[in-house]
């Protein structure tokens, strides 16, 4: 499909499949096109051209309410007039659905959600972490065929959001409602996902596993944009797979130790290469206190595995140097 | 000291152009004690004006509340192209003399009118009847609910209503349950306004209505009528019904006020 505003391509002829129950993340940089694929598959937008279809059925006339999904917006669209059960309840009071019903569904949401005995809130009374659950128990109260969470964690902070990921991860064990969730931060769709589409500029750069999207990156941004990387001339090169030795090797550059940083388990150390090309590099703690090295060292520097690319984005293979 | 000189200059100010004369009609209505000012307004004609100054009022804002609340959501959430042209007709009735716009009406509804000559042959008397009176003062009131609604509505922004209809809300149920109780507070005020208006309106409706006693008087109008007749008793007991339907449209908004606050 595609989708324009004004001059501006939000979706240049995207295509994307999503299996049943799975869970998939839209990753790309903010105006890359995923929100806007969130919206139109949740029938906010309507596409200009193209398709959208929901469990075998077309849906791309289909009013949102017709859809049977459920959205979660990036600020959580709290009804800020009801009390957290209202709100919660609203997709079940509107199908006018018996009192008892509601209410024993909305204490199990609540339950879900670890809300219990905050139903008589507002949700201006709720804390961000809060907010954003009633808004998922309001989104599944009616038992959608498909989950929408456009950056769900992107207002939060950092450990409310680490927290609300392992939770959302443990709910979509339980629930296996088809889940897709926008994000521009790549360890939370790498975490989370079990398939990772990366968009930018309005067209997917590549659909699939996280461990693959890393591996196998299908071209230079994705490359860039998924973890960490060194450019060297044509070629990319991941932190890990530089080595750093004492002695000089006929496919080693030399190169002095500009900055050595210890994050616990992982060990970054910053270089300055004889070319004056600077490079990252991650070691474990393990290897760094093997290496023994300290700020304003000559060392030697060898790529393990380097990546190009051709002009087209295309892969050439990777080349063991 | 600048402070007492503000205080003493806004007050003063007040003073001249508001209290002195408002309160020199009250003081004038009851000069000669409650019973003159009583007979005054209890007499036909002024028991008449008066209702008819209440039907205009209740048939103008219902249907002004009504359109306003409209027009605004088709100002704020529908990219309709020529929608700036509406946000800026809207305001004609602030800008327009009311003495014009009755004129207006009078050169539209009048016998060789382009609606009046169809009306009339259609046997719909409009002119010197209530309907121009009516149409005359929803022209003057139109503004108030979409001046109050707009802003509102532009802050809560559309995310309530999108997750609504995510929810399997239909356009009506979102307006009834989310949209609506978000610009109640707006359009109570702007009811209270438009109320106000309409209860005072006196230039357009003078001109369309024929003012004839006890059958096409408004009571701004027995004002007028009753002070060029030197009653000046009734022109004065009148005038006191005037302002104490203005102070209760203001107590009320000072309620709406209260409301909005605390919600």
């Amino acid at each position: 499909m595609s989708k324009r505003f004004g001059d501006f391509v939000a979706l240049d002829d995207v295509s994307l499949s999503v299996e049943s129950g799975s869970l998939t993340a839209l990753l790309g940089p903010s105006g890359g096109g995923k929100s806007t694929l969130l919206r139109v598959i949740a029938g906010l937008e309507v596409p200009d051209t193209g398709e959208v279809w929901i469990s075998g059925q077309e849906a791309t006339a289909l009013k949102p309410q017709k859809r049977d999904v459920g959205f979660v917006f990036q600020h959580y669209a709290p009804f800020t007039h009801m009390t957290v059960f209202d709100n919660i309840a609203f997709g079940l009071t509107i199908r006018r659905r018996p009192k008892d019903e509601v209410r024993a569904r909305v204490e199990e949401l609540l339950e879900l959600v670890q809300l219990k005995g905050l139903g008589g809130r507002y949700p201006a009374q709720l804390s961000g972490g809060q907010r954003q659950r009633m808004a998922l128990a309001r989104a599944l109260a009616s038992q959608p065929e498909v989950l929408l969470l456009d950056e769900p964690f992107g207002a939060l902070d950092a450990r409310v959001r680490k927290e609300l990921r392992e939770w959302l991860l443990r709910l979509h064990d339980e629930m296996h409602v088809t889940t897709i969730f926008v994000t521009h931060d790549q360890e939370e769709a790498l975490e989370l996902a079990d398939t990772v589409v990366v968009m930018n500029a309005g067209r997917i750069e590549q659909v699939a596993p996280p461990r693959e999207l890393y591996d196998e990156p299908a071209n230079a941004f994705v490359m860039s944009f998924v973890g960490p990387v060194n450019r060297v001339g044509n070629a990319w090169v991941r932190p890990h797979d530089i080595e750093i030795g004492h002695e000089p090797r006929e496919d080693a550059h030399e190169a002095q130790v500009e900055r050595i940083v210890r994050l616990g388990f992982e060990v970054r150390v910053d270089l300055v290469r004889d070319d004056g090309l600077r490079l990252h590099v991650q070691l474990t703690r393990h290897e760094a206190d093997l290496l023994e090295i300290a700020v304003g060292d000559i060392v030697w520097v060898r790529m393990r595995v380097e990546r190009t690319f051709s002009a087209g984005g295309e892969p050439t293979h990777p080349v063991p140097v | 000291m600048t402070r007492y000189g503000v205080r003493t200059l806004s007050l003063g100010y007040l003073a001249v152009i508001l209290v002195a004369p408002v309160g020199l009609i009250f003081w004038r209505a009851f000069e000669q004690g409650l019973h003159p000012f009583w007979a005054a307004i209890s007499n036909p004609i002024a028991v008449h004006a008066l209702k008819l100054t209440l039907e205009i009022t209740v048939i103008a804002v219902p249907l002004n509340t009504a359109f306003g609340i409209l027009c605004a959501i088709a100002i704020v959430r529908h990219r309709i192209p020529g929608m700036g042209l509406v946000n800026a007709l809207v305001d004609l009735p602030l800008a327009l003399s009311p003495v014009v716009v009755g004129l207006a009406l009078y050169l539209l509804y009048g016998r060789d009118g382009w609606f009046g000559h169809w009306l009339l042959a259609h046997g719909v008397q409009v002119l010197f009847a209530l309907p121009a009176m009516v149409l005359a003062t929803m022209f003057v009131s139109l503004p108030f609910v979409v001046r109050e609604v707009v802003p509102v509505l532009r802050e809560i922004g559309t995310q309530q209503e999108e997750a609504a209809a995510t929810l399997g809300a239909s356009a009506l149920t979102t307006f009834r349950r989310i949209t609506f109780p978000a610009i109640r507070w707006a359009v109570a005020y702007g009811v209270v306004l438009t109320t106000a208006r309409s209860l005072g309106e006196f230039g357009a409706v003078s001109i369309v209505s024929g003012g004839i006693e006890g059958r096409t008087q408004t009571l701004t109008q027995y004002v007028q009528a009753s002070y060029e007749n030197f009653d000046q008793t009734g022109a004065y007991a009148a005038s006191v019904l005037l302002a104490a339907l203005a102070v209760t449209t203001l107590l009320l908004m000072t309620v709406v006020k209260r409301g909005d606050r605390s919600s």
